[in-house]
């Protein structure tokens, strides 16, 4: 990708647990609270985790129109898109419609409206052969989540390259980064990508429940997200979405826009050894970070600051502790590392990209966001995880990492505008 | 960096595996049938029952039937291509699939569970099963396959962007890539989402619940299965000595303005940035394959899509998925597996079952018997819901 196009992120929009918006977003995790609570979107008596990130969200505030035909997954992406236009300043209507792309990442896609109405159609879970007398207009959008990507390449008015990327956990670094190459290659000129999800339904914490990968911390839900804390016991599900204006760079430098960060490379790779499971030796997720440092044309030194995947189960934390430290070497232990899922929750598919709006707001800031909760490390997570308080970081290069079920292992990075190259 | 075309794993509804599929085709031998009594669409394009083997028991309880087409199918594209993933660098293998609607058959269970039963009796596979990313996981592990690995989902236009995004993978530093993608679509609840969308058949007859372009043409009908596709990089198969059906020599994508709109359907764009992206013309392209989405609306646009780009009956066009049914995220790169032999074998397949083409769409549609003659060079055409276009360029074997 270094012999491409270079990338500019002009502007963010963000729904997150804890407040609405790129500033209640930013102000949130860099005041290091936590947005973890009771669940509220449904009632959750009988399930083993009760408690998770969610966004107080109202679509008529946030100017939603067709809120009853859109998934809560939609609407958050429709609003996050919306605030990333605005954000950029940029007038979509003066380009040409084919030379705008549209991206989304989701892991789950609408699946609570396809669980609300499962339960209608089969007479709560009673009837396999469902009735179709009770069906919903809308259904199909809900069955196949390719409708988010049309719901963003509607409100921007692009014709050009559409898709969601789903590979789960890592939906959100993937698709920002397919919206970056998408410019990079000559494909596109501008991108509306990011990445949204709405799992806080009862399928979905039941499944988790099942093989006891989310935190039953139900007393305690504000510190109950605890990465890289020795008395973690899961991940805190979560919601929301981040949305980015991606634009060829030296465009967006002619017209003058504000440049938070310019996209600096992308690596994937797959562990190939279990579905949920990790190898302990991070080799794969430190082989993508190599690789997205060789093709930014940096080295492990540069990077200032780390997003973690940071989700708070033992088997994660360790495994990319030994990545960084694997890719990074002694300057590991040097360079501030975090993890946001401690005040946000983990929303699947959307956090990569919510991770890197708080990577760009890094750099835009000069402040590196911290881990809450963290007050007993694990010893064998030894690395500088930002406890609890924000800090003032002189930070040029950014690096995000992510993984996920399916063994999909990510590694983005951003730069300060003007700094490298 | 040329992209090549070596192995095929076809799962479709009328043949598993390129020896049974390819007779099918050329033959007009359908894959649709009835579905059972119940069912919110009442016929489909079923793969036998039989049909999956070598998928091992403990893979078996945790993948739904979707992730198990593809297992079966990517083990047929490796063995088709000759490659033994461990004899590939530890990297050098990526997994790049198209996906849809998920794990709908295991997705349904699981729901039904929890509300018949209750938390505690959802199964600990839902989370790894249900998602759309579970078939490229599954695939990877199966093959050692630690390379990029992605999924695309965009309906019926996600198997090209696969194939498209797996090029990119071999451009960067991966030289083979497992890619296509499969579908399946027929469970209760599936269909009856499908059933609403206003493009799907209510026909009850196997023989003419999908006509594209006929003038009958009242819908379209579902099918499972698809294509995995072994996608390497040219220099690479040629090292190896491997047998090369085609090339991917040019792909691009667009997607249409909003229904209500006043701009046209953007897939003039999407077909001649494929051709450009191909560095040929369109007096180049000895046959089109359509994505023929069996409603009137769409087979017009599609119709003067084509005549727009190439001139009025100019290119023969074909839709060899009248056997197969729409097959979604399978459906476009089972589309490229026919394309690729269609090249290799240097014959047309024809469209089975169109016997009263629509007078008003200016193409060539290839009927009843295959047509043949050198077939140098393929376009494929999908269309998915909600207005994605994508377009691939198949050339004979460069190099």
């Amino acid at each position: 990708m270094s012999t491409g196009r270079r990338v500019a992120l002009t502007g963010i929009g963000v729904v997150a647990p804890g407040g609405i918006g790129t500033k209640a977003f930013w102000k949130l995790i860099t005041d290091g609270r936590t947005a973890t609570r009771a669940i509220s979107l449904f009632d959750a008596t009988g399930f083993r985790s009760r408690i998770a990130a969610e966004c107080d969200f109202d679509p008529v505030e946030a100017g939603i129109t067709g809120a009853d035909r859109l998934d809560r997954v939609a609407q958050f992406a429709v609003a996050a898109a919306a605030e990333a236009l605005t954000d950029s300043g940029l007038d979509t209507g003066a380009l040409d419609p084919a030379r705008i792309g549209s991206v989304v990442g989701s892991a789950v896609g609408c699946t609570t409206r396809l669980e609300d109405n499962y339960r209608l159609v089969s007479d709560d879970g009673r009837d396999w052969i469902v009735d179709p007398a009770r069906a919903v207009p809308f259904l199909y959008d809900y069955l196949a989540p390719s409708s988010l990507a049309r719901e963003i390449a509607w409100l921007t008015g692009a014709e050009g390259p559409a898709a969601v990327v789903s590979t789960g956990c890592t939906s959100g670094l993937d698709a920002v980064a397919h919206a970056a190459r998408l410019i990079a290659e000559g494909s596109a000129d501008v991108v509306v990508g990011g990445a949204a999800e709405a799992p806080i339904s009862p399928i979905s914490v039941a499944c988790f429940d099942a093989i006891k990968a989310t935190s039953a911390n139900n007393d305690d839900p504000q510190h109950a997200s605890r990465p890289f804390d020795d008395r973690r016991d899961g991940f805190v599900l979560g919601e929301g979405s981040a949305f980015f204006v991606l634009e060829e760079a030296t465009a967006a430098e002619r017209r003058g826009a504000h440049i938070y960060a310019e996209f600096g490379g992308y690596a994937g790779r797959g562990n190939a050894f279990h579905m949920t499971g990790l190898r302990p030796d991070g080799r794969e997720m430190s082989e993508a970070i190599d690789v997205a440092l060789r093709r930014a044309g940096l080295t492990g030194e540069d990077v200032g600051y780390v997003n973690a995947h940071g989700s708070g189960t033992r088997q994660n934390d360790r495994h990319e502790t030994a990545a960084v430290k694997r890719s990074l070497g002694s300057h590991a232990y040097r360079v501030p590392m975090s993890s946001i899922k401690s005040m946000v929750g983990h929303s699947l598919g959307a956090i990569g990209a919510i991770e890197l709006a708080a990577c760009a707001l890094a750099l835009e800031h000069q402040v590196v966001p911290p881990t809450a909760n963290l007050e007993v490390a694990d010893p064998e997570c030894d690395l500088d995880y930002v406890p609890r308080t924000a800090r003032d970081q002189h930070v040029d290069v950014v690096l995000s990492v992510g993984s996920g079920f399916g063994g999909f292992q990510s590694a983005v990075l951003l730069t300060r505008p003007g700094v490298t190259r | 960096m040329t992209a090549t075309i070596t192995g095929l794993g076809i799962v479709a509804p009328n043949g598993v595996g390129t020896e049974a599929y390819w007779p099918a085709v050329l033959t007009g031998r359908s894959g649709l049938s009835r579905l059972p009594e119940g069912h919110a669409v009442r016929v489909g394009g079923v793969v036998p029952g039989d049909a999956i083997t070598g998928v091992p028991g403990r893979i078996a309880v945790q993948t739904d039937r979707w992730t198990q087409l593809a297992l079966r199918g990517s083990a047929l594209a490796l063995s088709d291509a000759g490659l033994d993933p461990g004899e590939l660098g530890p990297f050098d293998l990526g997994v790049v699939t198209a996906a849809s609607s998920g794990g709908n058959e295991f997705g349904q269970r699981e729901i039904q569970k929890l509300w018949a039963q209750g938390p505690d009796h959802v199964g600990a596979y839902q989370s790894i099963a249900w998602f759309y990313a579970a078939t490229t996981g599954q695939v990877s592990i199966r093959h050692q396959a630690k390379g990029p690995c992605g999924v695309l989902v965009s309906e019926q236009a996600a198997g090209l962007d696969a194939l498209g995004q797996a090029r990119r993978v071999l451009r960067d530093d991966t030289p083979v890539v497992i890619s296509g993608g499969t579908e399946a679509p027929l469970s209760p609840y599936a269909l009856l989402c499908q059933s609403g969308n206003g493009s799907v058949s209510a026909g009850t007859d196997p023989a003419s619940a999908y006509l594209p372009f006929d003038r009958r043409a009242a819908g379209y009908v579902p099918g499972e299965g698809g294509a995995m596709i072994v996608l390497e990089r040219a220099g690479h198969a040629r090292r190896r000595g491997a047998r090369r059906y085609a090339d991917l020599a040019g792909y691009a994508a667009s997607f249409d303005p909003p229904p209500d709109s006043a701009r046209p359907p953007a897939l003039t764009a999407a077909i001649r940035g494929a051709l450009r992206d191909a560095g040929l013309g369109p007096a180049d392209i000895d046959v089109v394959f359509a994505d023929g989405a069996g409603t009137p609306a769409a087979d017009r646009a599609e119709a003067q899509a084509i005549a727009a780009v190439f001139g009025a009956g100019e290119v023969p066009v074909t839709v060899p998925k009248t056997l197969t049914g729409r097959l979604y995220a399978g459906g476009a790169s089972l589309d490229v597996a026919t394309a690729a032999l269609a090249i290799h074998h240097d014959l047309i397949p024809p469209t089975a079952g169109v016997t009263d083409v629509d007078p008003g769409y200016p193409i060539d549609l290839v009927r009843d018997l295959p047509r043949f003659g050198s077939v140098q060079c393929a376009l494929v055409i999908a269309r998915g819901a909600g207005g994605f276009n994508a377009a691939v360029v198949l050339t004979a074997p460069a190099g």
